[in-house]
């Protein structure tokens, strides 16, 4: 059998990319709901609002966790798999991808320290802020790499120059040009409100599967009322980003949206929309669909009857497949009306208090999370497939742009090694996640009693620092080995001796014969 | 001297790269010394006290690598591309870690507990050895041609050179690791510690002089940029010093002077590497005039410009953040309700 180099590649950043896909949109989405939460319970003072913003921040974790572990893959992989890309690329995309860790990945690790671990050893305040920054990180983080991708698709404010070593490749010639090239702003607020809808069906699964098992009702009830309207929000604003989202790619990208939309010929007059159908590649025609006519024609030129560019207007070198993004543009567009009709049913079920009665509704707002995972997925492979043949549109072919030292073989092991790891992950993932969620959030009087004995703890402030500060000037590195041998003074475990052991033993749950076990 | 930005990338690089080295490589070495716990309660403790940091350290490779996309792209495709095996078996290495610290707590069976502790140990190990071997054989160099292609051919598949670096990285990281634990300790499992110190001391020592010989005899253009600026031999001899301070400073029992000299070990390690390869990044083991340095290699003077704006307006920030996360969870590591 033959192995090709790229399509192995291909399908290993696929894969890669899919996977670490299922993360970032969740913590971003969350983050912003786990905003609301905080400010809520900063301004009512109910504890309830913290066993919430507790119950969101054990998830969020995990999934910063899997987001952060599987994100490293994809930025080996550049350099890795597509060295020649790599090169002609580097100045520009190596400069966004270097931004965002600086001004992203150590806002958004630092803070999330303290989110996940700070409860118990800074102010609500502090804790607050830290919340708000790792929020802001996700969004900075975002941002940047939507730069990165939207410059390969609609190239801007750059030269092609021979590099010092002779090769050909692209130069920044205008910083912000580079920036906001013509599909990045359109894609940005797309990406962004795909994960607002994540987050908000995510919380939305959680708090419907609560009220189906009638547990932690108050709590579900609350979830599922603040999830509505993010949902209803986010999906409404995206009918209006998809509607831009496609208008932009008509203009910069025709090859594209032909694809999208199964246009193959031109033809004369207007060019119907499909609502769905099944795209012939070999006769070149979309079957069993369900088309409006002219209504293409209408969303692009804004009349019935001038026909749209069709993909028989491109060489045959330069034509995207049509199947895959196809389908995948269409099951989004289906997902994303789904989201607003599922979103606004709750929302006036709700406001005549008959939503938390319908069960139907509720199991299908339980499996909803799976079509906004879904949706986000099928958007990033029909934008990157639609983008093919090109790895830089227009610039760059992707078959161009893979290494040469690396060999199908390499590929291909590293391929399945990722497969089976991931694979497990999934698995644990799911696993973890269940867990958590089937555990439910943390009892509010619990809450109340923990504060109570720790808050002349967390009252403690940067006077403490200054004085760590000071000490450290006066006296050398000594007096920090002082401070961590002996009396670490803002330590809660010698601030509350009695409440260490209490919290220890609640946490023991290790069975005694394992403690007496070897080492692994 | 040279004040290009070619330059001042360079050196910003190995800023980068050293601080990974110093901060990743204490909890690295936390994850090499892991298997020394003898309870649950001591392996938890152990893995709380890199819980809150490990993954803020982990953004110094992350910014690493990015800068030197940005920065010397022609490095990091062939450099990432060569090393594609080595590479993918770091990323599995990563991942590993990352979920195993996250999801050991996340249920009490002792099968799943033991299991993700090996994933922990070894995942640990593997990586720290990995990012040796790689230096180790950029000091050989690659079997690169005038046209950037690799002549795989001619590369031997295992060396000694690499393995010892690749050992080297190891035993420093499991030496900064120990100081770091004994800090962050208490009690019997601190005292345990204390003994751990000086085997892994003992170690890297010996290791240490192995390299040093290894380096000194198979690759003599190691030594070319010390001749020919005398007072780099300053860093040499801080490395010595700094090597010589650790036992002092643990036998007197100041564990704060035995890190930052552990710290002072490593930055002084990453900087010897600099000199050694300067002003190449990539030396071809064909002909050395075909190497990739920081002239041929780099981004236009634009990118190396705004690149330097951006650092310059972002390392503020990012030194702030981690002197806020260093500064909340500073103090012995105690199990809490938030704990792994």
């Amino acid at each position: 059998m033959h192995l090709d180099v790229v399509l192995l590649s291909r399908l290993q950043f696929a894969l890669t990319l899919m996977f670490h896909y299922i993360f970032p949109p969740l913590t971003i989405g969350l983050g912003l709901l786990m905003v609301i939460i905080e400010w809520l319970w900063l301004k009512t003072k109910d504890p309830f609002y913290k066993s919430m913003a507790l119950f969101w921040t054990k998830l969020f974790a995990i999934n910063f966790a899997m987001g952060v572990a599987t994100g490293l893959v994809m930025e080996f992989q550049f350099g890795t798999n597509w060295a020649i890309y790599s090169r002609f690329v580097g100045d520009i995309f190596g400069s966004a991808l270097a931004s965002e860790a600086i001004f992203a990945f150590f806002l958004e690790s630092g803070f999330l320290a303290v989110l996940v671990f700070g409860w118990d050893r800074v102010s609500p305040k502090m804790h607050f802020f830290s919340t708000c920054m790792v929020a802001l990180g996700s969004l900075f983080s975002s941002v940047w790499i939507t730069i990165a991708n939207s410059w390969q698709q609609t190239p801007a404010g750059y030269h092609i120059v021979k590099s010092a070593n002779g090769f050909w490749r692209a130069e920044v010639t205008d910083f912000w040009a580079m920036c906001f090239n013509p599909s990045m702003v359109h894609r940005m607020l797309h990406v962004w409100l795909g994960c607002f809808i994540l987050g908000a069906f995510f919380a939305l699964s959680v708090g419907a599967f609560y009220i189906l098992k009638n547990q932690h009702t108050k709590f579900a009830k609350k979830t599922i009322e603040i999830s509505l309207v993010y949902a209803a929000i986010s999906s409404l604003a995206m009918l209006g980003s998809g509607h831009f989202q496609a208008d932009a790619v008509a203009v910069n990208q025709p090859a594209k949206l032909a694809a999208f939309e199964g246009h193959y010929q031109t033809g004369s007059g207007g060019t119907p929309l499909y609502a769905f159908g099944w795209p012939d590649e070999q006769e070149k025609k979309v079957k069993f669909g369900l088309a409006i006519p002219g209504m293409l024609s209408m969303l692009v030129h804004g009349n019935f009857d001038q026909p749209v560019t069709g993909l028989d207007k491109f060489p045959e070198e330069d034509r995207p497949p049509v199947f895959i993004p196809f389908q995948t543009y269409h099951l989004m567009i289906a997902l994303g009306m789904a989201f607003i009709v599922l979103s606004l049913l709750g929302l006036v079920l709700l406001k005549y208090n008959l939503l938390f009665q319908q069960r139907w509704l509720m199991w299908l707002y339980v499996f909803g999370v799976l079509g906004a995972y879904t949706a986000n997925e099928a958007g990033w492979i029909a934008a990157e497939v639609g983008r093919q043949p090109w790895v830089v549109y227009g610039l760059l072919r992707t078959k161009d742009g893979v290494s040469h030292s690396v060999t199908a073989e390499q590929v291909l092991g590293s391929m399945i090694m990722f497969g089976i790891l991931y694979s497990f992950l999934f698995v644990v993932w799911v696993m973890v996640m269940n867990t958590r969620i089937q555990a439910g959030p943390p009892v509010v009087a619990d809450i109340v009693k923990e504060d109570e004995k720790l808050a002349p703890v967390a009252k403690k402030g940067v006077g403490q620092f200054m004085a760590l500060i000071g000490n450290l000037l006066q006296r050398g590195p000594a007096s920090l080995s002082e401070t961590w041998r002996g009396a670490a003074p803002t330590s809660n475990a010698k601030a509350a001796p009695e409440l260490k052991q209490e919290l220890k033993q609640e946490h023991e749950q290790e069975p005694k014969q394992h403690q007496k076990e070897d080492e692994p | 001297m040279d004040y290009s930005l070619n330059f001042i990338w360079f050196m910003l690089l190995g800023v980068l790269l050293t601080g990974y080295g110093i901060l990743d490589g204490f909890d690295l070495g936390v994850g090499i010394l892991h298997p020394i716990a003898k309870t649950d309660e001591e392996r938890r403790l152990i893995i709380n006290s890199i819980g809150p940091l490990w993954d803020g350290n982990e953004v110094w490779l992350v910014t690493f690598a990015g800068a030197l996309f940005a920065a010397f792209p022609d490095v990091y495709a062939m450099a990432f591309s060569s090393f594609y095996t080595n590479l993918m078996i770091i990323l599995c290495a990563l991942i590993f870690r990352a979920v195993s610290i996250e999801f050991r707590s996340k249920h009490p069976s002792s099968f799943w507990r033991q299991f993700w502790d090996a994933c922990f140990f070894l995942s640990s190990l593997s990586a720290s050895f990995l990012f040796g071997y790689i230096v180790g054989q950029l000091f050989l160099g690659l079997p690169i041609d005038g046209q950037l292609e690799l002549h795989k051919e001619k590369m031997s598949v295992l060396e000694f050179y690499p393995v010892i670096t690749g050992l080297l990285a190891v035993a420093t990281c499991a030496m900064h690791g120990s100081i770091f634990l004994y800090l962050k300790t208490e009690g019997e499992l601190q005292e345990r510690i204390h003994n751990y110190i000086w085997h892994t001391y003992g170690i890297f020592v010996m290791v240490y002089m192995l390299t040093t010989i290894f380096t000194l005899t198979q690759i003599p253009s190691a030594t070319s940029n010390l001749k020919h600026y005398p007072w780099l031999w300053s860093v040499v001899l801080i490395n010595i010093m700094a090597i010589g301070n650790i036992p002092r400073t643990i036998f007197l029992k100041q564990p704060g002077y035995a890190f930052l000299s552990s710290i002072a070990t490593i930055g002084a390690l990453a900087a010897l590497f600099g000199i050694a390869i300067f002003p190449n990044l990539i030396v071809s083991s064909i002909d050395p005039s075909l190497s990739l340095n920081i002239y041929n290699s780099a981004s236009s003077q634009g990118t190396l410009k705004t690149m330097l704006f951006i650092a310059v307006l972002g390392l503020p920030f990012v030194l702030s953040y981690t002197v806020i996360v260093y500064w909340v969870f500073h103090g012995k590591v105690a199990l809490g309700k938030f704990s792994y």
